[in-house]
This record gives structure tokens, sequence and C-alpha cells, in this order.
């Protein structure tokens, strides 16, 4: 988003999106040389980065990174494949919006994580538990935000559509979805977070293979390069997702005014 | 009227509690999965009445406040020196960018190893994870603000801090309680999550205390006391937005 007469302070920005990390660098080398900070607390940054590439060589950091993917994305697909078609059920049939606007409106705000010892109890500490819980905590959302946009197409749009003839299903795929879609979308790329934070908690309490148990083992056994090393990769974990999100968001909507706007 | 309309809305809930107790009773589900309704709301009431829940809710709700209130500072003030100055905007921005992908659970462990297992390191975590979505909403909304209104103010003779509190900051005000709310669902994420993992007291540790002892009619008490809890700090908050936003046109 380039505004309008900051072209001339565009560069000087550039500049400082790399000159401030490297900046925070310098300042954690020195501290890390010189030792001004315990270094069992912050490590120098050498040995964060040597143990960064030994156990993305030895495989034990590709195999963490790859398991809470895996996790993360089916729960997140298994989230929107549930909670996208129900959304927009509860938004065109009263019965259904009557039973569950109160569910969603008391189960929104509910903190999700608390419920991972009744997940434990019922699915074991494995993939699947670990799953579902990160679905669960992501799907509340996911249902507010489509139902939202669902209830608030143009009226004009669906008006005009029956009365060209359009049949139940063409005005669901063919007018409501569509002018949903932007909104569902945000509410995704919101969920998706929600999804990756709650599969890492999931993995530091039910412990097994996955960033969050191996750093949460890091973290007991008083490892502290280990700890640094899975917040970087974490991070860019994160990082991805959401990048990979929003490219879909522009695939999605190329027909879409708003991606004209911010060109 | 408006009673008995409330009391139709959230009948789904009853109806859903009245099928929990009957699956249970009627022997569809073990009791050892899922403890009836009643065994629960029955441990709840003792728990309240010997203590273990008003006591461990204490130190939970302590370290929630101390982290939000941390966060609350940091956040807006942050927000507002980055709108106000474009040398910290351009300092603190990167680094905005880089902290914003990180999942926030991820800090635990460091917590652990920087402060223990007290409360401090719970506060911290707290303050660190909410601290970017109130700092990020204040940004954002007192950016928005439309420009004729800040050139009048100025025009008036408005000094720069005048303008900064008199107009950024209630333009921003929606933007900023909705990015509180963000922050107070962090906020219990985190509690909940590190106080089931690296904490001796705390409704987290309660609820993991009873898990491995196996008592869960205990358990699920604990669980939909914190649930319930979060539940109510989201709705205080969305009242106090409608009554600082009262001056605002109904949208």
């Amino acid at each position: 988003m380039s505004r309008p007469g900051t072209t001339a302070t565009f560069g000087a920005d550039r500049i400082l999106d790399v000159a401030v990390p490297a900046a925070i660098l310098v300042v954690w080398l020195i501290v890390g040389h010189w030792k001004l900070v315990d270094p069992f607390l912050v490590p120098p940054p050498l040995e964060v980065f040597k143990r960064l590439a030994q156990i993305l060589v030895d495989g034990q950091l590709p195999a963490a990174i790859a398991g809470t993917l895996y996790r993360a994305i089916a729960a997140f697909a298994l989230a929107v494949a549930i909670c996208v078609p129900l959304g927009l059920a509860i938004a065109r049939i009263a019965a259904l919006r009557w039973f569950f606007d109160p569910l969603i409106s008391i189960g929104f705000p509910m903190p999700k994580v608390a419920f991972i010892p009744i997940f434990i109890l019922w699915l074991g500490v494995f993939d699947t538990s670990k799953i579902v819980v990160a679905a669960f905590a992501c799907s509340f959302t996911i249902l507010a935000t489509t139902v939202g946009a669902a209830s608030n197409v143009e009226r004009a749009f669906v008006w005009s559509a029956l009365s060209l003839g359009a049949t139940r299903s063409a005005l669901l795929w063919e007018v409501v979805l569509p002018a949903a879609l932007p909104r569902i979308l945000t509410g995704l790329q919101i969920a998706l977070p929600i999804a990756l934070i709650t599969t890492i908690a999931a993995e530091m309490i039910m412990g097994g293979a996955g960033l969050g148990g191996t750093m949460m083992r890091a973290g007991r056994f008083a490892d502290t390069p280990g700890v640094y090393a899975g917040i970087v990769a974490s991070g860019a974990v994160g990082f991805l997702l959401v990048k990979c999100l929003e490219a879909a968001r522009r695939w999605l909507l190329s027909w879409h005014p708003e991606q004209r706007e911010t060109r | 009227m408006s009673v008995l309309r409330t009391l139709l809305r959230y009948l789904p809930v009853a109806i859903l509690a009245v099928v929990w107790e009957l699956v249970v009773r009627l022997g569809l589900v073990s009791d050892q999965v899922l403890p009836a309704l009643s065994d629960v709301a029955a441990a709840w009431w003792r728990l309240m009445v010997e203590g273990d829940i008003p006591l461990h809710a204490k130190a939970s709700f302590a370290r929630a406040a101390y982290g939000l209130a941390i966060a609350a500072v940091v956040g807006g003030v942050g927000g507002l020196a980055m709108v106000q100055s474009r040398a910290v905007y351009r300092l603190l921005n990167p680094i905005l960018q880089m902290l914003y992908p990180i999942p926030k659970s991820a800090l635990i462990p460091l917590v652990l190893i920087f402060f223990g297992i007290g409360s401090a390191s719970k506060v911290f975590l707290i303050a660190l994870g909410c601290t970017l979505p109130i700092l990020l909403s204040t940004l954002n909304g007192a950016r928005g603000v439309d420009r004729s209104v800040l050139w009048s103010a100025q025009s008036l003779g408005a000094s720069r801090l005048a303008t900064l509190w008199e107009i950024r900051v209630p333009a921003a005000m929606p933007e900023i309680l909705a990015g509180a709310r963000t922050a107070t669902a962090f906020c219990f994420i985190l509690l909940v999550s590190s106080e089931l993992l690296i904490s001796r007291d705390g409704l987290g540790y309660l609820i993991a205390n009873f898990g491995e002892a196996g008592v869960y009619p205990e358990m699920f008490a604990v669980i939909l006391t914190v649930a319930f809890t979060g539940f109510c700090a989201d709705r205080l908050l969305l009242a106090l937005s409608r009554f600082m936003l009262r001056w605002q046109a109904p949208s």
C-alpha cells in the first residue's frame, strides 16, 4: 500500500525494513559475545543458528515442522469443510439459525484451549486429538464470520437473481457465495493463526513430535538454544501460512474490486 | 416479554444440557468418559464452597489483569507514538512485522526459562502476546482519522498533544476496543495453556491436576468455569464498548 505523496520516503522505509532487524541481530551478537546477559537466558545468535543448521541437516527440524504443518492444516481444512457449509446453511435456514445462534455467541468467546484435557480424555494424545482440538478452536470464528457474511448479502442481488429465475442452488453458488466470499476469507485469515496457535499449544500439552512438543522438551531440559530455534522455526511457519492465505485471497478474489484498490 | 424472549433465545443451550444429562443417565455414554451434568454441577458447588475454585481463580485473574494492564499501556502508548512520529513508526514497524507471525503459544518455553513456573512467567507471556493486537488496533484506528478534521483542529490552533488526545484517540476508540477484545481472547488462551503446562496454581493447573487424577466431574466443572469466565469477560468488554461509544451513531 503506497500512499500518494510518500514516494520520496519509500526508499528509506525499505532500507529500515532491513536495517532494524540487522541492528537487532548486531545487538544480540554484542550481548552474546561479551555475555552482557546470562548466556543461559540469551544464548549468542551463532549458537542458535548453529543449532538450527544442525537440526535442519539431521532432519529433526523438517520432521517437526512437517508434523506441525500437517496437523494445523488438517485441522483448518476440517474446520473449513464443516463450518463454511454449516454457516451458509445457518444463514439461509431459520430453524438452524434459531438453534445455532445462541451456541455460536456463547462458544465464540470461550477459551477453547481449556477443553484440551477433555479431548485428551476422549481421543487420547495422538494426531486425531490434536487435529480435532485445533479444528474445534478455530471453528467458531469460521462459523461466526460465514453466518455474518451470508446473512448480509445485498438483498437487491438476491431479488434480481430470483426474478431472473435462478434456482436455489444457482442462487447459492452464483450469488450468495461470491458476495459473501470476501468476508468469509477474512474469517479464514483470522482462523488459520488460531489453528496454528492451538496446534502448538496442544503439542506442548500432549507431547510427542512436532514443534510444540520439541520446544517444550527443550524448555524443560533448560536447552535454551533449542527453545530459540523452535521460536524462529514456528515464526517462519506462521509467516508462511499467513502469506499462503493472502495469496489464496488474491487468487480467489481476482474479480473483486478490492484487488484493484490495493494495486 | 423481553425476559421470555431471552429465555426462548437460549432454549437451544438448555436442550443441549438436557441431552448431555440424558445420554449419560440412560447409559448411552459411559460416565467415565462424560460425567453427567448434574454430577459436574455438584462438583462445582463443592469446589466453590471448599474454596478451591476461588483460591485458584484469584491467582489466574491477578495474572490476567497484570498482563493485560501492561499490554494496554505498552500497546496504547506504542501505537500512539507510532502515529505521532514517523521515526518511531519506521523503527517499530519492521519489528512488528517480525513478531506478528510468531504463534504466541510458542513463547511458553521461553518464559519458562526466563521466569520459571511462578506468576511472573504468565504475566510476561500475556503482556507480550496481548500488546500486539492493542498496538496494531491503536495504530490503525488513529491513522485512519479523517484528514479534514485534523486540519480544522490545527487551523483552530490545537497543539499536537491536543489533536492526539481530543481527536485521534476518540476517533480510534472503536478499533482500540475491538483490539482489546482480541487481546482478551489471546489472554485467556495464553493464561490457560501456560497454566496447564508450567504452573503450581491457577485454574489451568487445577484442570490439569484433576485430569491427571482422573476425577472428571471436577475437571469438567473447572473447565466450564474457565469457559464461562471467558464468555463473561467478552460480554463485559462489549458492554463497555457500547458505553464508551454511546456518542457514535448506531450502525
